[in-house]
């Protein structure tokens, strides 16, 4: 029963995202100028009315465990200038093991200050219910180390977390160098667990500053470069470093001008509480005029 | 990771779905009234300039290539609300409109930099300077028609 039930909702989340995936085919695409980071947030938001297809993986090794490998899909919109939501579904196999979906989380990204300021500050608020069996690392925190998952896919799965996540964005552009600083605090809502805390710092920077006075695919300045670490800072009751996992991995987009991005990142576990190797990569596309488009289908307002 | 068990039931992720799906519906139509005032009110951004913004000079004022490549990042990145000729859009204003020809280098830059975001416009500084500038090359090479005689 177990296993129709996960069957539906794969094919559930699997209709969802054809569904989009052909309103997205109706849509002007626009080229977006990505940043490259995986897991750190600048504090530039979508712009209003865009949506923006994602489709992430993450390969990574266990030890004491099978290597896995997760995915999951975002569908990021730009609500206004100074408001992004974002739904993400998470999945993943196991090697010899299993694959399976493990949840969702819907994002809300907000932009404080009206102008570009020395330090820009962006606030983030995140819901998931996602099952003891995710494997993303979209974020570390608290004490999350190894060997939370190394369990089995089907001891994991039967535990659920229903958690609020915020986090508090700073970031500054400078120079064509972007820095990017995440504090992150979450609470999950079932139990009385505490809040939990991470990081994440980020350095990126376009290989070229100016724009070819042709297109091309190839040109240094559609290829953003950088760095990221992140890890977990315990929580409130053990704050600190102690059985904590952190990780420095290099990142880089390379935006086309046929629309699309993809993103690379060989990221390396810095203690032994961390996995040794996440190789993560990525590709999106951005469609401008979505919001337009729902509103043409569903308030039937004319183009 | 702290645990709780629990189930995940699957009716809330449609519902959530069918929640952001509606987002798109209600800021749309928001961003879409009273276009006129609107101009104008983003148009009125342009004098909030800080002096020395304004006084700043394009520094690829002489790059013969600057206004080839503004043009292709205008296409990428601007046409979509200002229009592919930046005659304006539902979105946002005409570029072609005085109030923009007449603003200096500077103070171009410094809208883009900036945006304006409680209309609408986001801010661009994620383009590198030198790309703000090739933008502002672009759009100070942009000839309005002539006005027909009164």
């Amino acid at each position: 029963m177990k296993t129709i039930n996960a069957c539906l909702s794969f094919l559930n989340t699997t209709k969802l995202h054809l569904a989009l995936a052909i309103a997205a085919t109706f849509i002007s695409p626009a080229q977006a100028q990505e940043s490259p980071y995986i897991v750190t947030y600048d504090h530039y938001l979508e712009e209003p009315g865009s949506l923006e297809v994602e489709y992430f993986s993450t390969f990574g090794t266990q030890r004491a465990g099978n290597d896995f490998h997760s995915f999951w899909s975002e569908f990021e919109y730009g609500a206004t200038a100074w408001w992004t939501t974002e739904l993400y579904f998470d999945g993943q196999t196991t090697f010899n093991d299993s694959t399976i979906f493990t949840g969702f989380r819907w994002e809300n990204r907000f932009r404080l200050l009206q102008r570009e300021h020395f330090i820009n500050p962006v606030l983030y608020i995140e819901y998931e219910q996602t099952s003891g069996a995710d494997k993303i690392l979209k974020e570390v925190e608290g004490h999350d180390v190894e060997s939370d998952y190394a369990i089995p896919n089907a001891i994991a799965r039967k535990e659920h977390d229903h958690e609020l996540e915020s986090k508090l964005l700073l970031s500054r552009t400078f120079k064509g160098w972007n820095v990017a600083e995440n504090t992150i605090a979450t609470k999950n809502l079932t139990g009385g667990n505490p809040w939990e805390f991470g990081y994440a710092i980020g350095a990126s920077r376009p290989l070229a500053l100016k724009a070819s006075a042709k297109r091309c695919s190839f040109c240094r300045e559609n290829v953003i470069a950088g760095i990221e670490m992140y890890g977990g800072l315990g929580d409130r009751y053990s704050f600190g470093l102690h059985d904590t996992s952190h990780y420095l991995a290099g990142v880089a987009a390379w935006n086309l001008p046929s629309d699309w991005t993809l993103r690379l990142s060989p990221g390396f576990g810095l203690n032994d509480d961390s996995h040794r190797f996440l190789l993560r990569w990525g590709v999106s596309r951005e469609f401008s005029g979505f919001g337009d488009m729902i509103a043409r289908l569903i308030g039937g307002r004319k183009p | 990771m702290t645990k709780a068990t629990g189930h995940i039931p699957i009716t809330s992720a449609a519902f959530a779905l069918v929640f952001v799906l509606a987002v798109p519906l209600v800021s749309a139509q928001k961003q879409n009234s009273a276009p006129s005032k609107k101009d104008n009110s983003v148009y009125a951004e342009l004098a909030k300039a800080p002096r020395k913004a304004v006084a700043r000079r394009n520094p690829l004022e002489t790059d013969p290539e600057a206004v080839a490549a503004g043009a292709n990042l205008f296409d990428q990145h601007c046409a979509e609300c200002h229009g592919e000729m930046a005659e304006g859009g539902r979105k946002a204003p005409s570029l072609l409109a005085d109030p923009v020809q007449q603003a200096t280098p500077g103070t171009l830059f410094w809208i883009l930099t900036n945006g304006v975001v409680r209309r609408g416009m986001p801010v661009w500084s994620k383009l590198p300077e030198p790309q703000r500038w090739q933008l502002v090359s672009y759009l100070k090479s942009l000839n309005p028609a002539p006005k027909p005689a009164q």
